[in-house]
């Protein structure tokens, strides 16, 4: 029985991150600054065990970083890249939907690209338009990827691990205003992929989230049951493959699911699940996601583009006045 | 230092098994091609082809000096240099044809084609897009101390986009063991490269990155092979990335059914005057090599490349099933 650490969600990473190091000599890291320890602290004390050849800090060349982690993993080594901000990944969507969601693929299976792609997502506060987008959907369409997107210390450290070992090229979704928030960390607990998690029972209606739209999901929920409403919310955790076993069985007995996330609403992931769920005839949808509008970086335009948990709470009122 | 007869043979015999494994793809192509809002026919090699028809010298004189260990990443015409690696042609024809036997199991064509068992990591459609794939594998192979490099053949049109300049100097900042290859055909597409390049290209770019490189004609053979073999020596050597720039030609167009209208009949002409197969064929003549010998070379390669046509027309497709496999394990079966 493995004893629960105290740990913040960017600790988590590097934890998982380190583990996985330790236990393969094939995972290596590579990216801007990981080697002080990443922008957020995600790769801290990782250079000063492994050293800067597993631990590798690149120049700023997007294109390279994720191409050169292509070509490591078709020769054997397992690659965690760090792209910083997800923003910064679209330098690289060559190499990242061209190349390694599709070399094993186009190559008839002689080549695998077994590399993780941490993207942070999300509105960083006052980072305004380019260092502030949720852009995972995108990546969901790709065939190829797995998608991932955790909201909590230990869903980072066991999906994380689960992401290096899975052997599919990987869409790492961190959230940026996640990376302080604290839980407990059993390094022995795994994250399957590909399982939602129930963060909530309830019976009048089913909230479907993911990363930090999670945490406003759960703030709802409590509003919610001061008014006599009772939510179940599901962290979705991996959105490909997202787990519609878990979502349609919440589903079937509340009869009502709301999908909440941080992303432009328009084209987002929410469009997907609740689209699948309204041809299967099993309950009455809604999606909450951001206006089709760029961040601005003002704290009132700022806050203009966000969603929060006022905004959950009145998509699930308006959810249950429609029957 | 001069080469051996048998050495030039060897490169020659290689140049000929390229060009009949070319003529004989074009041949099989016509009428495979959507063109002009046509739908592809059913021609045996459908869709785009890229020929190398012309360029058989670069292909043969850099890859002579690989082992089977060192990688090689290649472009959207990259037969000869999968061929040069060691590829077998007749897998590679199946996979042009879409066979189910073909390197890729009919799912790459000739775009992407690729032999992982002699290293060959893969052509690539995306101009530039195997420079950086071949730095990783460059790096690969340092951090886990094998001793081998990695090459990365590109076209001039490639040394426009981002990741070639990000590349050289990553390798360069690495000490990496590689190799980049200019196969400078002197077209981008059916555009002039010369027109729309500033500076004095592929070499000065990297002169600038600090790698070291040489210019070579790329339509002798026996000059890419000494080129080649000095600069593999020195990144063998651990002295870090080089670069050979190979002035060739483009004998076809941009692909097989492009008739390249757009270029001055008299500057083919003159290229195709300067054929590295004829070229060769002199000097082991000049050498004193049995005409016999040379003229076996090409009569061979046309027959062994007959054999690949003849048993790829005659191979099974793939079943469908296929389409579905190998996408990704995490969520395999889940399609929708």
């Amino acid at each position: 029985m493995s004893v629960a650490k105290r740990m913040t969600y960017a600790q988590a990473g590097a934890a998982a991150l380190a583990q996985a190091m330790r236990d393969d000599p094939r995972v290596i890291a590579l990216g801007e600054d990981v080697g002080r320890g990443g922008i957020f602290g995600q790769y801290a004390g990782l250079q000063a065990e492994f050293g800067a050849d597993r631990v590798v800090d690149t120049p700023i060349s997007e294109s390279t970083i994720v191409g050169a982690a292509v070509g490591m993993a078709l020769t054997g080594l397992k690659p965690v890249v760090e792209m910083r901000v997800i923003d910064f990944a679209l330098c690289a969507m060559d190499e990242i939907v061209n190349q390694a969601a599709k070399n094993r693929f186009m190559f008839g299976g002689q080549g695998r690209v077994p590399a993780v792609i941490r993207m942070p997502v999300g509105i960083w506060s006052a980072s305004a338009a380019q260092h502030s987008q949720s852009l995972e959907a995108w990546f969901a369409h790709v065939p190829g990827l797995v998608v991932v997107a955790p909201s909590t210390a230990q869903d980072n450290f066991g999906l994380l691990r689960a992401a290096i070992d899975c052997g599919d090229p990987v869409a790492y979704f961190e959230h940026k205003e996640l990376w302080g928030v604290e839980g407990d960390v059993h390094p022995s607990q795994p994250a399957p992929l590909g399982r939602a998690q129930t963060v909530r029972a309830g019976g009048d209606l089913t909230i479907v989230s993911w990363s930090k739209a999670v945490h406003w999901s759960l703030e709802a929920a409590a509003t919610l049951a001061g008014e006599g409403v009772q939510a179940e919310v599901i962290d979705l955790r991996t959105l490909w493959p997202w787990d519609r076993d878990a979502v349609f069985a919440s589903a079937e007995r509340t009869r009502r699911v709301l999908v909440v996330h941080e992303a432009v609403q328009v084209a987002g992931f929410g469009a997907e699940i609740v689209a699948t769920l309204a041809e299967a005839g099993v309950a009455r949808v809604a999606r909450l996601g951001a206006p089709r509008a760029p961040v601005g970086y003002s704290p009132g335009l700022e806050a203009r583009a966000r969603i929060d948990a006022a905004k959950v709470a009145d998509a699930a009122r308006g959810l249950l006045r429609r029957g | 230092m001069s080469l051996s007869d048998d050495t030039l043979l060897t490169l020659y015999r290689t140049m000929c098994r390229i060009r009949a494994f070319e003529d004989a793809a074009e041949e099989a192509s016509r009428g495979g091609v959507a063109a002009f809002g046509q739908a592809a026919g059913n021609a045996n090699v459908r869709g785009p082809l890229h020929l190398s028809t012309g360029q058989e010298a670069v292909a043969a004189g850099v890859c002579a000096h690989l082992r089977r260990e060192d990688c090689l990443t290649s472009t959207h015409r990259g037969h000869g240099h999968t061929l040069a690696k060691g590829a077998d042609p007749t897998r590679m024809m199946l996979e042009l044809f879409g066979r189910a036997g073909g390197y890729c199991g009919g799912k790459g064509g000739s775009m992407h084609i690729a032999d992982f068992s002699v290293g060959m990591l893969g052509a690539n459609g995306v101009v530039a897009a195997g420079i950086p794939i071949a730095v990783g594998a460059a790096q690969s192979l340092k951090l886990r101390a094998i001793d081998a490099l990695a090459v990365s053949f590109f076209g001039d049109g490639a040394i426009n986009r981002g990741p070639f300049a990000e590349s050289l100097n990553w390798a360069a900042a690495f000490r990496l063991p590689m190799l980049f290859v200019c196969e400078d055909n002197q077209w981008s597409a059916t555009t002039k490269t010369a027109g729309m390049s500033a500076g004095d290209g592929a070499a000065a770019r990297a002169a600038a990155a600090g790698v070291p490189s040489e210019t070579v004609d790329g339509m002798d053979v026996e000059a890419v092979h000494a080129a080649a073999g000095r600069l593999v020596a020195q990144v063998r050597a651990g002295q870090g990335p080089r670069l050979l720039h190979a002035k060739t030609y483009r004998f076809k167009g941009h692909v097989s059914v492009d008739p390249a209208a757009y270029r001055d009949p008299a500057e083919l002409a003159a290229a195709m005057r300067g054929d590295p197969l004829p070229l060769a064929q002199a000097r082991l003549a000049a050498r004193g090599v049995p005409q016999a010998a040379i003229d076996a070379a090409l009569a061979d390669a046309r027959a062994e490349i007959a054999r690949a046509i003849e048993a790829a027309a005659a191979a099974p497709w793939p079943d469908v099933a296929a389409a579905y496999t190998d996408v990704q394990d995490t969520g395999a079966g889940r399609w929708s």
